[in-house]
């Protein structure tokens, strides 16, 4: 047990500093000409801005866009000899589990820190210094203008009458993320109401919950963003104990998101906005 | 720390007669009231009020030749029949199979500090589960998982790997067959991590299984784990008194007829069929196969016609009591069980040793 407690505080660590709010080590040099992205929404907001082609190599998770240069690159444990070997003048992260930065630093590599961004702010920050960075400003400001046109469509569209309930999933022991969250928050933006809040009693935002305790609040909307890694869909939350009595197994309310959509907090919020809110809406009409 | 202080010939009935540690029929009855208890308290108490007048009808109804109407709604009934007695029901076995392997391992190794991993359970569990997560096949159209199996078979096969290794040595004695499933776990562990690294992608999900879970316990698991629940407690219940004969030691055993090698092949067999069934459902427990026995051993002796059947009771009630905390401590949010075992059964288990220090 011991033993297996070790990768828990690890991650519990990772998480903590994915939460850390000292933003970037902003050093910007002028328009990076050779960027190594450690960070998939990073990978993300460089491909958007338009700072695609200067990318030279990005991390094993970094799946989207296809175009990007997927490596090897473990973000979980960075090498920073493989890093150094691509020659990269901006290394961007949003972790660092170990001796990233130091490292870094020592080698001359200038680096900037994207952490997990807190709020939609965050985001639109990211971009910008990202943006700076490469020598794409007005790109990074175009995209920023155009996602909070989008998002203020959206929200003007989809609010619903009742705010509907609903339960984030983040994994099958069932984690979930609170309303506090980034995640939370773009939910709220549609007027919904999170069933995990009520559970977070030490503020981490992302409680583990009993299954009692989510049959009984009956949500109306069930969003799993454990489908990749966990396989999980609406068939086999149906297939749980007691979890046909929820309104949202009942009246098709379960959403099998994009595990990595809903876990990123580059420009794609935007899509992950228009699901929720589709389905929201879907909903609303049934019910009326 | 955990060691026992054995004086030579204290513990140890030699002559199968008249033995001064055989099972009372008032202590068998006291240990499973108090277990019935702690379940009952268990079933009634819950992140999710139930008024426990209507779960008592509603339990009540269930019964042959009873009708009650406990006023339980249908969301109130799939509750507690569905997520809260099946997993106090695993809860229970669980602990129950943990403690019971505890103590036979214990038994057979002369080791205080042997538990139900010690010969690489825990890493073919683990490994087992690794490549399932990783590589298997989508099972969420399978009427049963993939997960729970993949571990169960790499914790069986661990084992008959660390016993086939022991075996070839020269000296076929507890302490080669220790080692070889030291060397077991390392090697296991090894693929494992790096197949974990590899496939990053599936790391949240092992963590999660490797953490410890009854989080979402159901019917299913509690099927898995009887059968081999209930072969495991009969042959190690059986060998209770040939295993106070081989807390002598080999030789002595064997002077008195009894063969040391193949009394632990089967114990060891059974302990580990209960190990991995527990273990494929509810990932890795640690603690309960330790204290709980050394409790035993510390408030009732060490008689192994005694230390089996109250090891699996009092383990049943530790691990329903430790997952009623893990549900409710934080309610409506959960607490990694392994995190409960720990935290409670450590201060625990170290008052009941100072307690038997005091004592004359």
């Amino acid at each position: 047990m011991r033993r297996s407690l070790v990768p828990l505080l690890l991650l519990l660590a990772l998480l903590a500093a994915g939460c850390g709010r000292d933003g970037s080590t902003s050093q910007e040099p002028p328009a990076a000409k050779r960027i190594v992205s450690m960070s998939p929404t990073a990978t993300e907001m460089l491909f958007a801005i338009g700072a695609g082609p200067q990318v030279v190599a990005v991390d094993s998770n970094s799946n989207y866009p296809k175009e990007a240069p997927k490596t090897d690159l473990s973000a979980y444990q960075p090498n920073l000899e493989a890093i150094a070997g691509y020659k990269p003048d901006l290394v961007v992260y949003s972790d660092d589990p170990g001796e990233l930065a130091a490292g870094l630093a020592k080698l001359g590599i200038p680096a900037m820190k994207e952490p997990a961004a807190k709020s939609l702010d965050d985001t639109y920050a990211q971009l910008d210094q990202l943006g700076r960075a490469t020598g794409h400003p007005a790109e990074a400001a175009k995209v920023t203008t155009t996602m909070k046109a989008e998002i203020a469509k959206i929200v003007a569209a989809g609010r619903p009458e009742r705010p509907l309930t609903y339960y984030h999933e983040l994994d099958k022991n069932l984690y979930s993320a609170t309303s506090k969250t980034f995640i939370g928050q773009l939910y709220t933006l549609l007027g919904m109401e999170n069933i995990a809040d009520l559970a977070d009693k030490d503020k981490s935002g992302y409680p583990q919950l009993s299954a009692e305790y989510v049959v009984k609040a009956d949500p109306d909307l069930i969003f799993l963003a454990d489908t990749k890694c966990c396989g999980q869909s609406a068939r086999t939350v149906a297939a749980r104990d007691g979890w046909k009595q929820i309104t949202a197994v009942r009246s098709g309310g379960v959403v099998e998101l994009d595990d990595d959509v809903a876990s990123r907090w580059g420009p794609r919020v935007v899509d992950f906005l228009k699901t929720i809110a589709a389905k929201a809406q879907t909903l609303e009409a049934v019910g009326s | 720390m955990t060691v026992t202080e054995r004086r030579p010939g204290h513990d140890a009935p030699v002559a199968p007669g008249p033995a001064p540690a055989r099972l009372r029929a008032g202590t068998l009855l006291a240990a499973c009231a108090g277990l019935a208890a702690v379940a009952l308290l268990a079933v009634l108490v819950g992140p999710v009020r139930l008024a426990p007048g209507a779960v008592l009808l509603e339990l009540a109804g269930r019964l042959p030749l009873v009708h009650t109407h406990s006023g339980l709604s249908a969301q109130e009934a799939a509750i507690l029949w569905q997520l809260r007695l099946p997993r106090v029901v695993l809860g229970g076995l669980v602990g129950a199979m943990l403690a019971l392997a505890g103590a036979a391992y214990q038994g057979v190794f002369r080791n205080p500090l042997a538990d139900p991993y010690l010969l690489g359970a825990a890493a073919g569990a683990g490994l087992g589960a690794t490549l399932a997560i990783a590589y298997g096949p989508d099972t969420s159209g399978w009427p049963v998982d993939l997960l729970p199996m993949a571990a169960f078979a790499g914790a069986v096969a661990a084992v008959a790997a660390a016993y086939a290794l022991g075996r070839s040595g020269v000296a076929r004695s507890a302490t080669t067959l220790i080692l070889s499933g030291v060397a077991v776990a390392a090697f296991l562990t090894a693929i494992q991590t790096y197949v974990q690294q590899r496939e990053s992608e599936t790391l949240r999900e092992v963590y999660g299984w490797i953490l410890g879970r009854l989080t979402t316990a159901g019917w299913r698991e509690v099927a898995l784990v009887a059968p081999y629940a209930l072969v495991s407690t009969v042959v190690i219940l059986l060998h209770g008194r040939l295993l106070d004969v081989l807390a002598v030691g080999d030789d002595e055993a064997s002077s008195l007829g009894v063969r040391a090698a193949r009394v632990r092949l089967i114990v060891v067999a059974a302990a580990t069929l209960a190990t991995a069934a527990a273990v494929a459902v509810s990932g890795l427990i640690g603690f309960v196969g330790i204290i709980v026995p050394h409790t035993i051993r510390l408030v009732a002796g060490s008689s192994h016609r005694l230390l089996g059947p109250l090891s699996l009771i009092a383990g049943a009630a530790f691990l329903i009591l430790a997952d009623l905390a893990a549900r409710t401590v934080m309610t409506p949010a959960e607490l990694p069980i392994g995190v409960v075992t720990a935290f409670f059964g450590a201060p625990f288990f170290a008052l009941v040793l100072r307690g038997s220090r005091q004592a004359p």
